[in-house]
């Protein structure tokens, strides 16, 4: 039954770290914009350098 | 319940000092040497709208973010320099096409997104905890027929309990506070049970514990915080929505407004600031700060806030003009009458403002049922503990337990689940049938519905004007028709394009204010306008709707008439719903005539044309007397009284803002039919929610003289609650199944 003592506190830190990084991600704003980032990865990328190199053309 | 509360923008004290430009007004200094800017921003709604606010501003050298959050339609935009910049970006993001309005984020506070957060983070610590004290109490049911010894049992306890009660006070607050604050008011509401229940299952939990006994309930209580919380998280989300887009509403009011001085110069003043008298310039696609009238200048009005009237109005020196209506044209002066409390914007704010407290009164479901069932809980609970110390030779001790094991079983777990699972699941159906749910009990109110008040501009036709005699001009006419249209942008112009398709303008086509479109073609002088413009004055009257005339060097040659388009299944859908048994009604702001001419069209006996805005309050109030329960379907901030006042509410998406914030649902496209999804999809939804009533309720019947008989152990507790969770929230999900199979 030893191996509890070891198993224990290795599941809780499991669990707490999984916590940390719930409560990581509510902290850096993840859960502002749920509808967002479903749209977000319908834009392309490419567009962005064209654009960049229009506003540095002028 | 009041979600949607209306009070005067407050802490802009600001002196009549003239600032340099209104927006900048709104950016906060970030930092050092950097500035931010907080936007609403209209018309996002795909990620295209996204990708070109953001690339675009992101482009500008100064800029070093640019961020649209899509679910609150906000834009953040900070910047390097000074705050005047602020006036560039708002022009930026309107030169996209897009209605931009700054904010200071600290008069809308955000309330709601903080309350969200926290309840996510408590949430996140019940989840934990319940998963591993669950562990660990599975370990000691399985001991109950094993050989685990009390030493490891008792360890196990203290585990559980060194999780699980920091968890409780952690995870528990939202729950206790609001038990607090209904205690202290001197009532009792469902949380008051409920907090009892997890502290005194924890407490008596411990002291078994720390006794050496064999009952603790640690995974009962964390568990049972955590499917709570999930309830109450879904629940706030559905509410959330209604509450955001409440803040548009501060904004049409104007915040600054140019004054001109008596020598010719001008300064931007506070809104508050403004003295009847003062003279303010106000220019095209610029909401009117004040009511007044105007003294120079000439030019088209969008006076839909006040008429409903979707066509412009001509406005000239002398003519009355409202605030929050909409200069179109060009730049005019107008002296300032009535500003503040006293224009009649603040007037229909009003008005809103005392139907919502009517509307407040309706009580919800899940409300009403707590009224009797936390006090019966409490009862029970305490005649267990009577009834236990009073017949039976156990001991306060036990009698306390099987008391707890009370409050367990009956905590409204189920209960709490129950609503908000039903109406996450239906409003996800209704989004997908393009109808959007925006006030979380408006499903209750929309199953109990017997009477439908439809408006007319904008609901039941489409708003907009459609060219009616296109077959009768000729091809020539139409060529210079759709060259000049091209130059304007007229409603009645778009119209004409919408029917030809678009020429190209002529290069010195010129809009005259209030007149029309005037160019030279071919070596003569075209107009496209008014009647009496057009030298067509002594021509008789064409068509019942708004008209165009076109001249060749001051000779008419053609006209146009113009009419609002029915909705195309308006009359399927009017049907529809008088067959399945509601009365319906026509209210509109709109001429007798026209009123009479769309509800014979439309096979609405009941109807009412020149209604004002106040008269359809007293006419809904006047059903409401009746016994009936009115959904009102309006667009025009006109409407928005009206559709406060309704027992529920609906808008088109096209609908002004204002009238879309009071409405229950918005729904889009050009059908009429969502009505009736809506209404079926109500009472779907309400049936689904008193079945798991009734199913928490047969549950409660079962297990509640198990508990008082002191059956109930911690493992019987633990299942009961899990499983009763579980079958509400199935049965909520049958909604999708069997709309799917039949509810087409």
């Amino acid at each position: 039954m030893n191996i509890i003592a070891i198993l224990i506190p290795v599941a809780l830190l499991l669990g707490g770290l999984g916590l940390a990084g719930f409560i990581w991600s509510i902290r850096s704003g993840q859960y502002d914009d749920l509808e967002g980032a479903a749209r977000r990865i319908l834009i392309d990328e490419e567009p962005d350098e064209e654009l960049l190199d229009v506003s540095q053309e002028k | 319940m009041v979600e949607v509360t209306i009070h005067p923008p407050v802490g802009r004290q600001r002196s009549a000092a003239p600032v340099p430009n209104g927006h900048a007004l709104r950016a906060v200094p970030v930092g050092a040497d950097e500035h931010a800017l907080n936007l609403l921003v209209e018309g996002v709604h795909c990620a295209n709208c996204i990708a070109r606010i953001e690339r675009t501003l992101g482009a500008r050298e100064d800029v070093t973010e640019a961020r649209v959050n899509f679910s609150t339609r906000r834009l953040y935009v900070r910047w390097r320099g000074e705050a005047d910049a602020a006036r560039v970006i708002v022009d930026t993001v309107e030169g996209l096409g897009y209605g931009a309005i700054p904010f200071d984020p600290e008069i809308l506070a955000s309330q709601g997104s903080e309350e969200s957060k926290a309840l996510l983070r408590a949430m996140g610590v019940a989840g934990f905890a319940a998963a591993n004290v669950m562990l660990l109490s599975i370990s000691v049911w399985a001991g109950l027929w094993s050989d685990m010894d009390a030493s490891t049992r008792d360890f196990l306890h203290w585990l559980s309990a060194l999780i699980a009660l920091p968890a409780i006070a952690y995870s528990g607050r939202p729950f206790f506070r609001s038990a607090l604050a209904a205690l202290r008011g001197g009532h009792t509401n469902m949380d008051v049970p409920i907090s009892l229940a997890v502290i005194l299952a924890a407490t008596v939990s411990l002291i078994e514990t720390i006794g050496g006994g064999v009952h603790a309930y640690f995974d009962a209580s964390i568990t049972l915080l955590f499917f709570l919380l999930v309830g109450r998280y879904l629940d706030l989300r559905a509410r959330a929505e209604a509450r955001r887009s409440a803040e548009r509403l501060l904004l049409l009011r104007a915040t600054s407004a140019l004054v001109e001085t008596e020598n010719g110069s001008v300064s931007y003043v506070a809104v508050e600031d403004l003295v009847p008298g003062m003279i303010v310039r106000v220019a095209p696609g610029e909401r009117f700060p004040v009511d007044g009238e105007i003294t120079r200048g000439q030019t088209e009005i969008d006076a839909s806030l006040v008429t409903g009237e979707s066509l412009p109005q001509a406005a000239a020196r002398g003519v009355s003009v409202f605030a929050g209506t909409m200069n179109l044209i060009a730049s005019v002066a107008v002296s300032v009458g009535r500003i503040g409390d006293d224009t009649l914007l603040a007037e229909i704010v009003r008005l809103i403002e005392d139907a919502e407290q009517g509307r407040a009164r309706f009580v919800r479901l899940a409300d009403r049922v707590a009224r009797w069932y936390a006090p019966a809980v409490h009862i029970l609970a305490a005649a267990t503990f009577a009834g236990w110390v009073l017949f039976s030779f156990v001991g306060w001790q036990v009698a306390l337990l099987h008391a707890v094991a009370v409050l367990i079983i009956t905590c409204p777990c189920a209960l709490g689940l129950a609503v908000p699972v039903v109406q996450v699941v239906a409003s996800g159906r209704l989004l997908k049938r393009g109808i959007l749910l925006r006030s979380g009990d408006a499903l209750e109110r929309l199953a109990a519905v017997d009477t439908i008040v439809f408006d007319k501009t904008g609901t039941l036709t489409m708003g907009r004007a459609v060219l009616t005699n296109g077959d009768e001009i000729s091809d020539a006419d139409r060529t210079v028709a759709m060259q000049l249209a091209a130059a304007s942008q007229h409603p009645l112009s778009r119209a004409v394009l919408r029917a030809f398709g678009a020429g190209r303008p002529p290069a010195d086509a010129r809009e005259v204010p209030g007149c029309g479109v005037t160019a030279t073609i071919d070596g003569s002088t075209w107009r496209l306008g008014r009647r009496g413009w057009c030298g067509a004055a002594d021509r008789p009257v064409m068509g019942r709707g708004s008209e165009l005339w076109l001249s060749r060097d001051g000779v008419p040659v053609a006209g146009f008439t113009f009419d609002d388009d029915v909705r195309p299944d308006a009359a399927r859908t009017v049907d529809t719903l008088m067959a399945r048994g509601f009365q319906v009604e026509l209210l509109s702001g709109d001429r007798r005539e026209v009123v009479d001419r769309i509800g014979e069209a439309l096979g609405i006996s009941q109807r009412r044309g020149g209604v004002s805005p106040t008269e359809k309050v007293a006419r809904l109030r006047e059903l409401e007397a009746n016994g009936r329960h009115v959904l009102m379907v309006g667009d025009g901030l006109n409407d928005a009284p009206a559709l406060a006042a309704a027992y529920a509410s609906m808008s088109p998406a096209a609908a002004a803002d204002v009238s879309q914030i009071q409405a229950d649902l918005v729904f889009q496209g050009d059908l009429l039919a969502p009505v009736a999804t809506a209404l079926e999809v109500g009472r779907r939804a309400n049936r689904l929610t008193m079945q798991n009533i009734g199913l928490a309720i047969v549950y409660n019947a079962i297990a509640v003289p198990f508990a008082m008989a002191g059956f109930v152990t911690p493992l019987v507790a633990a299942v009961a609650m899990s499983s009763s969770s579980l079958l509400v929230t199935t049965n909520a999900l049958r909604l999708k199944r069997e709309y799917a199979d039949g509810g087409k």
